[in-house]
């Protein structure tokens, strides 16, 4: 079992967001600030994770054919109880986040490594897979956030980062950034950069 | 002296060719010697058109066709400011209006070259193109078409965010589907609302700097439940507030002129965009449900970018739709939501960058379908006759 691949190749080379292309939809949805943008990223993070660990522990007790409901079942309790969890330590984030958390079930990044991977693997692996998975999308999304907030509010976590004396000066927050399409352009442009990087190794 | 010139191009040629000590810069030096003269290099297979214009040549004519717009925003500016303050007045009035505009123009035009032409160069070397010669008129159009006092430095951004995000990921001129100008425009328009509409923008109130006069242009008055108060004739001429060169219909007709004798753009665009916009016109009059639908349907020709945008934007032939049909859709919407979000939607006054940009994403699908429906009818054609010589 090789651990280091497991955990680190999904950060870069097998990138769920820039190289699979999964998991678009709450990456423009939530990477206006870097907050809910961390917030997210953990959450998928522990749900892909433990996801990946229950059904691969389940495997081979699951019928071929019903997998997918019993997948679902997994999915969606493992997201309930994060909903709850940030309703009751995090209530602001969850009230930013709004629907996306409930919407983890629907994210393709989960499914797409229950069916590709803890299907078939130990459950060890499996749980390493799912962090790695995890790890990377919670990557692609906090560079997306992390340059929405920086230039479409001046601020990072909420703290004023680029100083008011340049909006004495002229400079003006860039309202583009605050907006959905930005964001998709962004994650192209972390596409294009990881993958000119990728390919020519 | 284009003999000196000749010269002087073959004698640095060897140091830019393979081998040679610049090597690395070559495209560059391609660009220009092909600026300068007709590439000499012919096609080798195939059968191929021989003519003394290429792309270079046509871009040039674009450009020349923009000179009367630009001169007359040059004067505009200063007429504007003038009206706003004429005080200042310290010599000739026609030539202080001119030197003053072209003093508040040449930054604009400045930082869009620099910024556009850096960027065109650098991937021309790192991807070992040839220097594509397209943004000799975005470059041109770009600081037409946005307020006066537009900060350089936002200028600079969406120059660069133009040229790499809508041309050069692409793969350059030819390549791109959006006009590259107009990305610029859209950018700085949803990036920075304040310094691209609202009353004030349009009138610079001093030669440096971003400060502007309040002032309302046909358009806002309009927006904002109001009756323009600018005559048809002073719209017509172009001594309204508005982008820098987009004012006058005089100067914009004078480089449609050229532009459809030399046959760069295309007729046909041209006039269904202003079918289109004057067909929207007359259908909102005949609604006429408030003062803005029962506005004379000219008008729209009249205001804003309608006509700048009729004659030097949607007629870029990389954007527009290829198929002579297509070309008659593709201009007929163009007008027909120009005039429709203009009307009907108060958050955007001037709905002509929008609908252009819409359009320009739609022109590959009106292409497909018009080439598709032509093979279709076709083929029916072939197999009645095929049928008719079997009996």
């Amino acid at each position: 079992m090789n651990v280091k691949k497991l955990l680190i190749e999904p950060l870069r080379k097998t990138n769920p967001v820039t190289v699979l292309v999964l998991g678009i939809c709450s990456c423009l949805a939530v990477t206006a600030k870097l907050k809910p943008a961390l917030v997210m990223g953990a959450s998928v993070t522990v749900v892909t994770a433990f996801s990946n660990l229950i059904i691969s522990l389940l495997r081979k007790g699951i019928p071929s054919r019903i997998r997918i409901i019993v997948q679902l079942v997994v999915v969606a309790t493992l997201v309930i109880l994060i909903d709850q969890f940030l309703k009751a330590f995090a209530y602001d984030v969850s009230k930013q986040l709004s629907v996306y958390v409930g919407l983890i079930i629907t994210n393709c990044i989960i499914m797409g490594r229950l069916e590709a991977f803890a299907l078939s693997h130990g459950p060890i692996e499996s749980f390493l897979d799912g962090l790695g998975n995890g790890l990377g999308y919670s990557l692609v999304l906090v560079i997306v956030a992390f340059f929405r907030e920086l230039l479409g509010s001046g601020t990072l976590l909420g703290y004023q980062v680029i100083p008011l004396s340049f909006y004495e000066a002229g400079y003006q927050n860039n309202g583009l950034m605050i907006l959905p399409p930005m964001a998709l352009i962004i994650i192209g442009i972390v596409m294009w950069i990881n993958n000119s990087k990728t390919e020519s190794k | 002296m284009f003999n000196n010139l000749r010269g002087f191009f073959d004698k640095l040629k060897p140091t830019f060719s393979e081998g040679g000590k610049l090597a690395w810069l070559g495209s560059t030096f391609e660009a220009f010697e092909t600026f300068a003269f007709t590439p000499n290099r012919v096609t080798k297979q195939g059968c191929h058109v021989r003519d003394a214009v290429d792309l270079k040549r046509a871009m040039i004519t674009v450009v020349i066709a923009l000179i009367p717009a630009m001169l007359f925003g040059m004067w505009n500016i200063g007429y504007q400011h003038y009206i706003a303050s004429p005080e200042t007045v310290n010599c000739h009035f026609f030539w202080y209006c001119l030197w003053f505009g072209f003093l508040r123009m040449l930054p604009l035009l400045a930082v869009s070259y620099i910024v556009g032409l850096t960027i065109e160069f650098a991937f021309a070397q790192i991807r070992h193109h040839q220097v594509n010669e397209g943004f000799l008129v975005t470059g041109f159009l770009i600081p037409m078409i946005v307020p006066v006092t537009t900060p350089l430095w936002q200028l600079a951004i969406a120059t660069a965010f133009a040229v790499i995000i809508g041309k050069e990921v692409f793969g350059g001129t030819g390549m791109n589907f959006l006009n590259p100008a107009l990305v610029a425009r859209a950018f700085l328009f949803f990036s920075y609302p304040t310094r691209m509409s609202g009353d004030s923008v349009w009138i610079a109130a001093d030669l440096w700097g971003t400060d502007a006069i309040t002032s309302a242009t046909p358009l806002a008055e309009l927006a904002a439940g109001l009756q323009p108060s600018a005559s048809a004739l002073d719209m017509f001429i172009g001594t309204i507030p508005g982008s820098t060169c987009e004012t006058s219909v005089i100067a914009i007709l004078l480089g449609a002129i050229l532009l459809l004798i030399s046959g760069i753009a295309s007729w046909r665009i041209m006039l269904s965009v202003i079918l289109g916009g004057g067909l929207m016109g007359l259908l909102f009059n005949a609604i006429g449900a408030n003062a803005y639908m029962q506005l004379p349907f000219y008008y729209h020709y009249l205001m804003g970018g309608f006509l700048f945008g009729a004659v030097f934007m949607a007629t870029d032939p990389v954007t527009a739709a290829q198929t002579n049909v297509g070309k008659w859709i593709y201009g007929l919407l163009i007008g027909i939501f120009a005039v429709m979000l203009r009307v009907i939607n108060p958050a955007y006054p001037e709905g002509m960058m929008l609908s252009i940009l819409l359009m320009n994403c739609f022109a590959p699908l009106i292409d497909h379908c018009v080439v598709a429906h032509n093979i279709k009818r076709r083929q029916k054609r072939a197999i009645v006759k095929s049928k008719n010589s079997a009996r």
